[in-house]
């Protein structure tokens, strides 16, 4: 048991790398296209990550099942919120950066 | 000492975002961060240990209000940035001390406010009252007619509502991507599963049909503006979904009389299936009313189909 616990803390400590990464990317990258892009791998991997991490260490495979359905849930929430901003800013001739 | 520090973080962060949604140029800005507050003000219900409220805020005020506001902007003409709120000295003279008299007077509220409260009579009573948790027995049956008299305000409103005009139909919404309205028809059963499970978890954990029914609606919102859904028809079959709620509780209040009990006292033998019956009807009643706010008006009449 004190394995798997160990490897879930380490899955989120892991995640929130990923979270720490996005976070900076979407304040310093230069145009929506490229904040969407860091987003989504904070939204995707992070709390991907942060979720298996938590059903590691979860008390019943229930609980566990129900962390994978948020990242589950959350992931197709988050690519749908995606492509309706990219597109919209698109549709509103946003230049991408650098083009 | 770590969660000290986290409920400084929570204040600081309602106060910031609450002054953002007060006086942001732009009227977008404010209402997302007045959808924000909520959800900020939710997560400072849990760390006071009240998830009933915690809940219903979020759905509630993060979620369907939030949508209410952004559909109220969209029809706004689109001016350019109000001008910035400017607080001139005589103001800060007037309402300074006031709202520091208001806050003083709060302060010494609570702290005159009889310490265990009524809990320890709920506790007792609940052995009779048909659920084990104390919110939803004090809800649906120790003051039901509190909550009767909140549903009839909602009921109330919705009427307000369709008889100050008809609703514009947003037949076909303009939709950027295709993904959107799969992804609302997807997600349905879901929002469908969570208000099940908070209307069985109300009778023994925080849940209940108001939350329940804040979650129906939210996805019957999310339905209607992803164009996944058609839109509302004004028929018999809204109509009585929109009064089960009020017609239900009356039935049941009134249904006891004739056992020889008074108005509202369900006999403790029954009280369990009956809060269950009324938790049912009421959550389907928020759901479809709150939808009804949202569209803002009366719909279209329903088309006859043999015409």
């Amino acid at each position: 048991m004190a394995l798997l616990h160990n490897l879930g803390t380490l899955l989120v400590l892991a995640g929130i790398g990923f979270f720490f990464a996005g976070t900076v990317g979407l304040l310093r990258f230069p145009d929506v296209y490229t904040r969407l892009h860091a987003l989504s791998k904070a939204d995707n991997l992070g709390l991907g990550l942060v979720c298996a991490g938590l059903a590691l260490q979860a008390e019943s495979l229930a609980l566990g099942l129900k962390f994978v359905l948020i990242w589950v849930l959350v992931l197709l929430a988050g690519a749908t919120a995606t492509s309706l901003i990219a597109r919209t800013a698109l549709a509103r001739g946003v230049r991408p950066w650098g083009v | 000492m770590l969660a000290l520090a986290f409920d400084g973080v929570l204040a600081l962060g309602l106060l910031a975002v609450a002054w953002q949604a007060l006086h942001s140029a732009d009227l977008f800005r404010a209402v997302i961060s007045f959808m924000v507050f909520g959800v900020l003000m939710a997560v400072a219900w849990v760390r006071l240990q009240a998830p009933d409220i915690a809940l219903a805020e979020a759905a509630i005020s993060a979620g369907i209000t939030g949508a209410l506001l952004l559909s109220a902007l969209g029809r706004l003409p689109s001016g350019g940035p109000r001008p910035p709120l400017r607080v001139g000295w005589q103001e800060v003279l007037v309402w300074g001390p006031l709202g520091a008299l208001f806050v003083l007077a709060l302060g010494i509220t609570a702290v005159r406010l009889p310490a265990p409260g009524l809990g320890h009579e709920v506790h007792e009573a609940l052995a009779r009252a048909g659920a084990e948790n104390p919110v939803t027995a004090v809800l649906m049956n120790i003051r039901a007619l509190d909550t009767l008299l909140e549903v009839t305000i909602l009921l109330l409103a919705v009427v307000v509502g369709w008889s100050f005009r008809s609703s514009v139909s947003a037949a076909a919404a303009r939709v950027p991507s295709p993904a959107l309205p799969a992804l609302a028809r997807l997600v349905f059963p879901v929002f469908l599963l969570a208000a099940g499970y908070l209307l069985w978890a109300g009778t023994h954990a925080p849940g209940g049909a108001f939350p329940a029914g804040a979650v129906i609606a939210a996805g019957g919102v999310l339905l209607l503006l992803a164009g996944a859904a058609p839109a509302l028809e004004n028929g018999p079959p809204l109509r009585w979904a929109l009064a089960s709620g009020v017609l239900a509780f009356l039935l049941v209040a009134l249904g006891v009389m004739l056992a020889g009990q008074s108005f509202f006292s369900y006999p403790p033998a029954h009280a369990r299936g009956l809060i269950a019956a009324l938790e049912v009807a009421i959550s389907l009643a928020i759901g479809f009313m709150l939808i009804a706010l949202y569209v803002g008006g009366e719909p279209a009449l329903r088309r006859r189909r043999w015409s």
